[in-house]
């Protein structure tokens, strides 16, 4: 239950995916011009995550019995795109609602590094199933609190003044320096 | 074809970091020291040039609809291999950049070349896109790993020069440790962007100069 508990925090404030690890950077910067559509973002990704985490656990089972540790990437990649696409045309089928507002970003989510990479953290720090799963949902919320926070602040950023040449996407990138600045303070940051 | 547009393309006015804004995940990750930069670029330019001319050959076979996988498929491969060489021959390299090196699959430089100029184009054009982007995303990785090493680390070269400490010019109660850590990251990279961003007006004022002076 603490080693839960632990993962959680770690992953949303101290660990943070995006902020503190780099995962994900090109949805965080693409995604982030509305909150709303960041919001959707992050929902979309943490589902994609914990899902990714869970079949991915089982396949790299079956890769060690098999004595085929060395196609982890190439497999988890597949295994990854092909749970993104599921998902999509569950989404078309079910919520078309949701599906119309994430559009393109959908398919997109098979080329986030914060996917590919919390499955390989997983099977690096050789987590269980239950733990692997939970990190892949808290890495996803993390995800989504750090692209949430960075659209709102984006939102006014853009509507202020700055120098030609740091306008659209310096400014952005030193605007989320400042945020990675404040999750710093959660560094070092341990319950147990 | 033309080699010296694609080079000027790659290096500057279509840089894969700097204007393209693909692949900032390892740009922010990984740059801060030079061994880890050069390391980088280099493992990224071989798998780009490979993944180019593969992609390219097969343009005509690969079927429409499935055709980003197929990519991926490719690209996944040619990383495991680049992967397990490292491991075996640069073990350093490999510990350094970590989970970094199995990430290049998702490197948007990557798919995106493979996607936008790969699959139109002939081997040899590929192969050469693949050099030009692969050096244009190195030169942009070890100019933030000077800068994020000097401003942090207070070093020139880590990793590389004098034994692996580098050479020591800032000494060390001054350097700003958290320039090597996630916020330098960002920082440097946004400034890394508008300089390159201010370069490139002045150089094209200088160009509409010249056109007014003929």
């Amino acid at each position: 239950m603490e080693a839960i508990f632990g993962i959680i925090l770690s992953a949303i404030l101290s660990e943070n995916f995006i902020l503190v690890k780099f995962y994900g950077i090109c949805p965080f910067m693409g995604v982030s011009k509305k909150i709303d559509t960041a919001l959707g973002m992050g929902m979309a990704v943490t589902f994609v995550m914990a899902l990714a985490s869970a079949a991915c656990y089982l396949i790299n089972l079956i890769l060690i019995a098999l004595n085929l540790e060395y196609m982890q990437t190439v497999a988890f990649i597949l295994v990854i795109a092909s749970i993104v696409q599921v998902v999509e045309m569950f989404l078309k089928k079910s919520v078309p609602a949701l599906y119309k507002a994430l559009g393109v970003f959908l398919p997109l989510i098979t080329t986030n590094c914060a996917v590919l990479g919390v499955v390989l953290v997983n099977v690096q720090k050789s987590y269980n199933f239950l733990l692997s799963v939970v990190n892949g949902a808290a890495g996803g919320l993390g995800f989504t609190v750090a692209i949430v926070l960075f659209a709102s602040i984006r939102e006014r950023v853009n509507k202020a003044q700055c120098p030609e040449c740091f306008k659209g996407f310096p400014i952005a990138l030193i605007s989320a320096g400042l945020l990675a600045l404040a999750f710093m303070g959660f560094s070092g940051l341990s319950i147990f | 074809m033309d080699f010296k547009k694609q080079f000027s393309e790659g290096l500057l006015t279509k840089n894969p970091v700097t204007v393209q804004l693909l692949g900032m995940c390892s740009t922010l990750a990984i740059t801060t020291s030079l061994f880890n930069g050069i390391g980088m670029g280099l493992a990224v330019t071989i798998i780009l040039i490979c993944s180019n001319v593969l992609i390219s050959a097969l343009r005509k076979v690969i079927p429409n609809q499935i055709r980003i996988a197929a990519y991926i498929t490719i690209i996944a491969g040619f990383v495991t291999v680049v992967d397990l060489a490292l491991q075996a021959f640069i073990p350093a390299l490999s510990t350094s950049l970590g989970v970094f090196i199995p990430l290049i699959v998702v490197n948007c430089i990557v798919l995106g070349r493979a996607e936008s100029f790969a699959s139109k184009n002939g081997v040899l054009a590929s192969a050469v896109d693949g050099i030009c982007q692969g050096i244009g995303y190195t030169v942009a990785l070890i100019i933030t790993c000077v800068v994020r090493e000097l401003l942090g680390s207070g070093t020139f070269g880590g990793g590389l020069l004098n034994g692996g400490n580098g050479i020591t010019i800032i000494p060390s109660p001054f350097p700003a440790m958290q320039m090597v850590m996630p916020v330098g990251g960002f920082l440097v990279l946004g400034f890394v962007i508008a300089g390159s961003q201010k370069l490139m007006k002045v150089l094209e004022m200088k160009n509409k100069k010249k056109e007014a002076a003929k």
